[in-house]
């Protein structure tokens, strides 16, 4: 279909929106609401526009283009109605952008500035400011919410799990748990994809900034820090590099300079999980094949704590087919404070670990109970990529000039098997490059070791692969079709569990509770599209391929933690410090 | 269907029975489109109000966010989550009823039972709504205790007129008038 705006000539596919229509002009239409494949509502009226022989101005993000249509973006009548609707926003707004969390970082604010709004001419009545801090790992502050409704989108129908939704009416409306209650007695997963979407500060990760300084400036504690894959990918964001800038020594750098006293990867637990994890998935074949013995299966992963709450949550009965490997962050945590503890001849006691992740929900996660296997809290602070950006400004690092430097040794060390942990798929496929090995003696067949069937965005893929060749310990596994899938986003866990329920057969399945995988996260920086999230993915298998060491099993400091401390897989220590249990919680 | 027994002190059903109730209800219905507004309609005249363990039923067996059925709950003034009283206490805020004491009527009724508009008192004998005009604008201010009209009344007479109620005995002088005359 060819259109016109601001007089320019495009043609797009018909049911194409005006909104699409003029990104792909080039010219941009600013919005609060719109969500591009999730939420096009029409509901903040920012994204008016003028259609020629149209009597009012329309939202552009729900209405198609058609044919010789005239669009005018930028006209006096467009940009008095935009200035109006966003002024009234403000009016509201009940919000102090300097003490703000999302200062510099708000659509709100850089959509007031581009409208060039320098004064309120309305007086509104403020929203209450009701601030729920109930839950470990999101602060929600209705005062700040202009009622977009990403976050209600996002979290009933992306998470499949509808924790939030308009309460009550007219301008006592807010955008909250039932009734407006706290977080903490619902059943929120605490994935903060409401946070990640979320346009102002109304909805942000609990942070953990100031007990970090705390920690580093504390005389007898020693700093530990664990930085998970996917921070690499897109860290570099908040320090205006294009999405995709890998950034890893550059972050090690800053880590060292902000006082943190050792810099170690989440990656050497990642490979730790595999071993652990993928042992875990031969001994389940090995009881259903050989022995024929009853089993749970297929095998979930474990690593991602907001699909852990989801299951304990709605699916209790798939409780035993989760993975008892604890995520590669709480493994950190319990090898830091033992054996990394006595190695150092560190007293665990003032061994303070931080992990920087890309997610929130691991906030949540490192204050369950039971993580406390090492005899001490195992984590004691989670910042997310957002919070790391904001506390290398706070230091004045010029990020962007810093030298590349390394991990610190033996909890530093990892494989290419580790950084795609941060992108779905990836876990699967480091699985399946140990397992395979372990099964046949040979490499993965595929090239660059990569299970292509299972890369790339789609919400849920599928492999079989049929098992030949097999060594002789495990002849039994041979012509044994081995079937995976791999789904990322709560909604499609949810397909794929109603898949099994009704038959289907599956042996292993990943699931990443954000959409993307951990590269999506909950505290990555903001706001997170499919091209953000592919440009992140190329980088992570970049820095896959770029490891001379890509298979989990051939990490050197692996083999040597097995042999000091660990002694096998599954055994006893390993049961201790790295696998855990869950459990079933009541669904509000 | 389970057999209903009724509470041996009052002959009421109690909540737990009318839950039990509930699933039949429920079961009826799950499997309708747009099922939620009816099956709450139908709750609320069951319990006399829409309690918490309903709503979380009525969520989970419609397979709908409990925070969606809270929301649509919040959303229509017909519904209520707090337990109805005994005696349903209506004071007129309409314009002739507001501008001849109406409002300090609704004080007095406030301060006497202890409790906003909106709520029930703790004993559920009373509660207290605000109304737009019943029709008996000439000898407002009016309030409405369950069917009966009370007119020109005084702030400080609220009191008594509760105590009329408590003890279970209509006030003797007053004409009853049904809803909407004039
Ligand atoms: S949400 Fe945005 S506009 Fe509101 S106070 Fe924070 S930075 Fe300012
Ligand atoms: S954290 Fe996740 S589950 Fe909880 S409200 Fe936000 S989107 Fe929903
Ligand atoms: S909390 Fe944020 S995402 Fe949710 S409706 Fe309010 S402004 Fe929008």
């Amino acid at each position: 279909m060819k259109l016109t705006i601001n007089a320019i000539s495009v043609e797009v596919p018909e049911g194409t929106t005006i909104l699409a229509a003029a990104a792909q002009a080039g010219i941009k239409i600013p919005t609060l609401c719109h969500l591009e494949g999730v939420q096009s509502i029409g509901a903040c009226r920012v994204c008016l526009v003028e259609v020629e022989g149209a009597k009012t101005l329309v939202a552009s993000c729900v209405m198609p283009v058609m044919e010789g249509m005239k669009v005018y973006t930028n006209t006096k009548r467009v940009r008095e109605a935009r200035r109006m609707v966003v002024e009234m926003l403000l009016s509201e707004h009940d919000g102090n952008c300097q003490t703000c969390n999302r200062n510099n970082d708000c659509e709100l604010q850089s959509v007031a500035f581009d409208l060039g709004i320098t004064d309120i001419t309305y007086q509104g009545v403020k929203g209450r400011n009701e601030v729920d801090a109930s839950t470990p790992a999101l602060v929600r502050d209705n005062g700040k919410c202009i009622k977009c409704r990403r976050c209600v989108t996002v979290c009933t129908q992306v998470q499949a799990v509808g924790a939030l939704f308009p309460q009550f009416r007219g301008f006592k409306t807010v955008i909250g748990p039932a009734f407006n209650s706290d977080l903490a007695d619902v059943s929120c997963v605490q994935c903060g994809q409401c946070a990640a979407v979320c346009p102002v500060g109304a909805i942000v990760e609990n942070s953990h900034i100031e007990r970090v300084w705390a920690a580093i400036e504390h005389p007898s504690k020693t700093v530990v820090v664990q930085t998970a894959p996917a921070v690499r990918a897109a860290l570099g964001e908040c320090f205006g590099n294009p999405p995709g800038t890998l950034v890893t020594g550059k972050m090690v750098a800053a880590l060292r300079r902000m006082g943190f006293d050792v810099i170690f990867d989440t990656n050497f637990t990642a490979d730790l999980t595999i071993i652990e994890e993928g042992m875990e998935l031969l001994k389940r074949l090995t009881t259903a094949v050989r022995d024929k013995q009853p089993v749970a299966l297929p095998q979930f992963t474990s690593c991602s704590p907001g699909w852990i709450k989801f299951a304990e949550t709605y699916y209790p009965e798939f409780i035993p087919n989760l993975s008892t490997c604890k995520s590669p962050q709480q493994m950190f945590g319990a090898i830091a404070k033992t054996y990394w503890a006595k190695k150092a001849g560190k007293d665990p006691k003032n061994v303070y670990v931080v992990s920087i992740m890309p997610c929130v929900a691991k906030k949540f996660e490192a204050q369950r109970p039971e993580m406390d296997d090492s005899g001490f809290v195992d984590i004691d602070a989670v910042l997310t990529t957002r919070e790391l950006g904001r506390m290398i400004r706070q230091a004045g690092i010029d990020f962007n000039a810093l030298p590349d430097e390394d991990y610190d040794r033996i909890l530093g060390t990892s494989t290419g098997a580790a950084d795609i942990f941060a992108n779905t798929g990836g876990v699967m496929e480091a699985a399946l490059r140990t397992a395979y090995e372990v099964i046949t003696g040979r490499n993965l067949p595929f090239e660059e070791l990569h299970v292509t069937p299972l890369a790339g965005l789609e919400g849920i893929k599928k492999a079989a692969m049929t098992i030949t060749g097999t060594l002789p310990e495990y002849s039994f596994l041979e012509g044994v079709v081995l079937k995976v899938a791999v789904v990322h986003a709560l909604g499609n866990a949810k397909r794929i569990i109603e898949e099994i329920k009704n038959g289907e057969i599956y042996h292993f399945v990943e699931v990443m509770t954000c959409p993307g995988g951990c590269i999506g996260g909950g505290g990555q920086p903001r706001l997170t599209d499919n091209e953000k999230r592919k440009k992140r993915i190329e980088a992570i298998y970049k820095e896959d391929e770029g490891k001379k060491l890509r298979k989990s099993h051939d990490n050197p400091k692996i083999k040597q933690i097995y042999g000091e401390f660990l002694n096998m897989p599954l055994g006893k220590t390993s049961h201790h410090l790295l696998h855990t249990e869950y459990i079933k919680r009541e669904r509000v | 269907m389970s057999d209903v027994k009724t509470c041996a002190c009052c002959g009421e059903v109690s909540e737990e029975q009318l839950l039990l109730q509930l699933d039949d209800v429920l079961a009826q219905n799950r499997s309708k489109e747009g099922a939620l507004i009816p099956v709450l309609q139908i709750a609320q005249t069951m319990f006399g109000y829409l309690p918490k363990a309903a709503l979380k039923k009525i969520a989970l067996t419609l397979g709908k966010p409990y925070s969606e059925v809270a929301g649509v709950v919040g959303f229509y003034s017909f519904f209520s989550t707090m337990p109805r009283g005994k005696h349903l206490v209506r004071v007129c805020l309409g314009t002739a009823c507001y501008v001849r004491g109406g409002k300090q009527v609704l004080e007095s009724f406030r301060k006497h039972l202890g409790i906003d508009v909106g709520q029930t008192t703790e004993d559920r004998m009373f509660s207290l709504e605000v109304a737009r005009c019943f029709g008996a604008c000439g000898l407002a201010p009016a309030v409405m205790i369950d069917d009966d009209i009370h007119q020109r009344v005084k702030a400080a007479r609220v009191g008594e007129i509760i105590d009329q109620y408590r003890k279970e005995k209509k006030p003797a002088k007053v004409k009853t008038q049904k809803k909407g005359g004039k």
